[in-house]
């Protein structure tokens, strides 16, 4: 008799299956998952998790939060993160402070292992979720993050 | 019209000659029909298997992607044809043609319409069995002349698949023929159109032949979930892992023509060919190849379905599939049959 019961479950699991494509086929039109891309390049938007490149954001008034303090420098397990600092004379308060020249990040060495961003104290450096990382040359993936003329927002080192 | 032309050929040209053109019109004819199917089929199991996974499938070349598989073949012709020189070449090539060739007997006997069949012979359904499984000579030859370990290994497995599910496939047919009483396939027919399709007629027995006969059908096409003759993912391409270009394509179109062979007898034995559902367009004529087609269509649907769901097998879990399931309840089958029409039980 366990046989036929054999039979029976056999043919009962191979309809639910048959019955859950069945249910993607009828709805395939409607929700298809393909994304043509070239195509839909102006609406295409990637998910928030996506880890495409570090940046460094800036604000209006063109200052970003990194201290130079380095810690993401020394968490990079490849060294893609190189500082460049000096020290300068706070125009404030008037004593010689660090602070950073130019954020270099090699997104060619780069694994997208996210301990930099982790290991910042004031959270300076966030994921972008730019995909079209392709160029014509290695050197073009050496960047500096920090833009030409920003400075450090006030308040942050505190 | 069919009758027209004949005549007319007859009445212009001496026999010998007149036979001989007819011969020639009727092949170039199979072989569109052959190109055509192929080609198209090819296509709607990539269309089907996107809609199964949710993409969307060929849609760049032509309108809704029409074209595509022309632009492939195209793209095949063009093709260098390479080969190992270790190979056996006489029957390296020889495989391709063989397998082709058996698509297009079996296809020749397979009744289109009432009047639309080449070789209406009363062996019909013994003689369909016994073409089409001369394809697998083909499958071994190609597999064996490559000279490479993975084309046998596979050929040698498509030797034991065919052989296994040809008993299921036979068995599932002979209890149809039990009710019809002839092999010829236009009588078959004509017991239809007089009674109802088989598969109402016969009922339980008859839907329970019909399930076994899918399930070996698919197996006998080499289609997933039994395609363990190709099994990429174990064997690189099986048995055509060294033919290139044309020759592959030959393959590749064969494997599409056995579905819609075992598609065509499985609506000729069990839905009544191109009768329409209950006699409704009885006497139309020319929609008796669209009836045919629609569910010739339907049956490749289900098949494309089974490809698209079930995982492979694996060769030991095939054999028992076979031989302690299918068989047995095949002959069993076949004796429920047998007392049904004795009781007189059919519909
Ligand atoms: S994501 Fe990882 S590899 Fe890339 S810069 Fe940050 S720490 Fe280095
Ligand atoms: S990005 Fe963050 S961790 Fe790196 S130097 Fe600037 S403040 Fe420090």
């Amino acid at each position: 008799m366990s046989y036929f019961k054999d039979i029976y479950k056999g043919i009962k699991t191979l309809l639910t299956g048959m019955s859950i494509t069945g249910k993607y086929f009828l709805n395939a039109r409607k929700g298809a998952l393909t994304q043509e891309y070239p195509d839909n390049r102006d609406t295409l938007k990637m998910f928030d998790r996506f880890r495409g490149e570090v940046i460094m954001p800036h604000d209006e008034n063109n200052e970003h939060r990194c201290t130079g303090c380095q810690k993401c420098e020394i968490a990079c397990p490849n060294g893609s993160i190189e500082i460049i600092w000096d020290r300068q004379i706070d125009p404030e308060t008037g004593k010689k402070k660090k602070m950073i020249d130019q954020h270099i990040y090699h997104l060619g060495m780069c694994t997208m292992c996210s301990l930099c961003i982790q290991a910042c104290p004031t959270d300076a450096i966030k994921w972008g979720q730019n995909f079209e990382n392709s160029v014509y040359d290695r050197s073009y993936l050496t960047k500096v993050l920090n833009k030409s003329g920003s400075k450090v927002k006030a308040g942050v080192e505190d | 019209m069919i009758k027209t032309i004949h005549d007319w050929l007859f009445s212009v040209m001496p026999e010998w000659a007149a036979s001989l053109t007819e011969m020639v019109l009727i092949a170039v004819f199979y072989l569109t029909l052959f190109a055509v199917i192929g080609l198209y089929l090819v296509l709607l199991e990539r269309k089907v298997a996107a809609w199964f996974q949710m993409r969307k499938g060929p849609n760049r070349v032509g309108p809704w992607g029409l074209f595509q598989t022309m632009a492939d073949a195209l793209k095949l012709v063009t093709k260098e044809l390479t080969g190992t020189t270790k190979a056996d070449k006489f029957l390296y090539n020889l495989a391709p043609y063989f397998v082709i060739v058996t698509a297009l007997v079996a296809m020749s006997v397979i009744p289109f319409t009432q009047s639309v069949q080449a070789f209406d012979i009363n062996i019909g359904v013994f003689f369909l069995l016994a073409v089409s499984s001369i394809g697998v000579i083909g499958i071994l030859l190609g597999g064996w002349s490559s000279n490479n370990k993975y084309s046998l290994i596979g050929a040698m497995r498509s030797g034991v698949q065919t052989i296994s599910y040809e008993l299921s496939v036979g068995l599932s047919l002979l209890t149809m023929v039990l009710l019809t009483g002839t092999l010829q396939l236009s009588e078959i027919i004509a017991n239809q159109q007089e009674h109802g399709w088989l598969i109402l007629q016969g009922h339980i027995p008859a839907i329970i032949a019909f399930m076994i006969f899918m399930i070996a059908g698919t197996a006998e096409t080499n289609r997933a979930p039994f395609d363990l003759v190709e099994a990429e993912s174990e064997l690189g391409a099986g048995f055509h892992t060294e033919y290139s270009g044309m020759k592959f394509a030959y393959f590749f179109l064969a494997e599409f023509i056995n579905m819609f062979i075992i598609a065509s007898i499985a609506v000729t034995i069990f839905f009544g060919g191109w009768l329409s559902p209950f006699g409704i367009t009885e006497g139309i004529i020319w929609l008796q190849p669209i009836w045919f087609t629609v569910k010739v269509v339907g049956i490749i649907f289900l098949m494309m379905w089974f490809r698209w769901t079930f995982p492979r097998l694996r060769i030991d879990q095939l054999l028992k599939l076979e031989w302690k399931y299918l068989l047995p309840l095949n002959l069993m089958n076949i004796v429920i049959m047998a007392i049904v029409i004795w009781l007189g039980w059919t519909i």
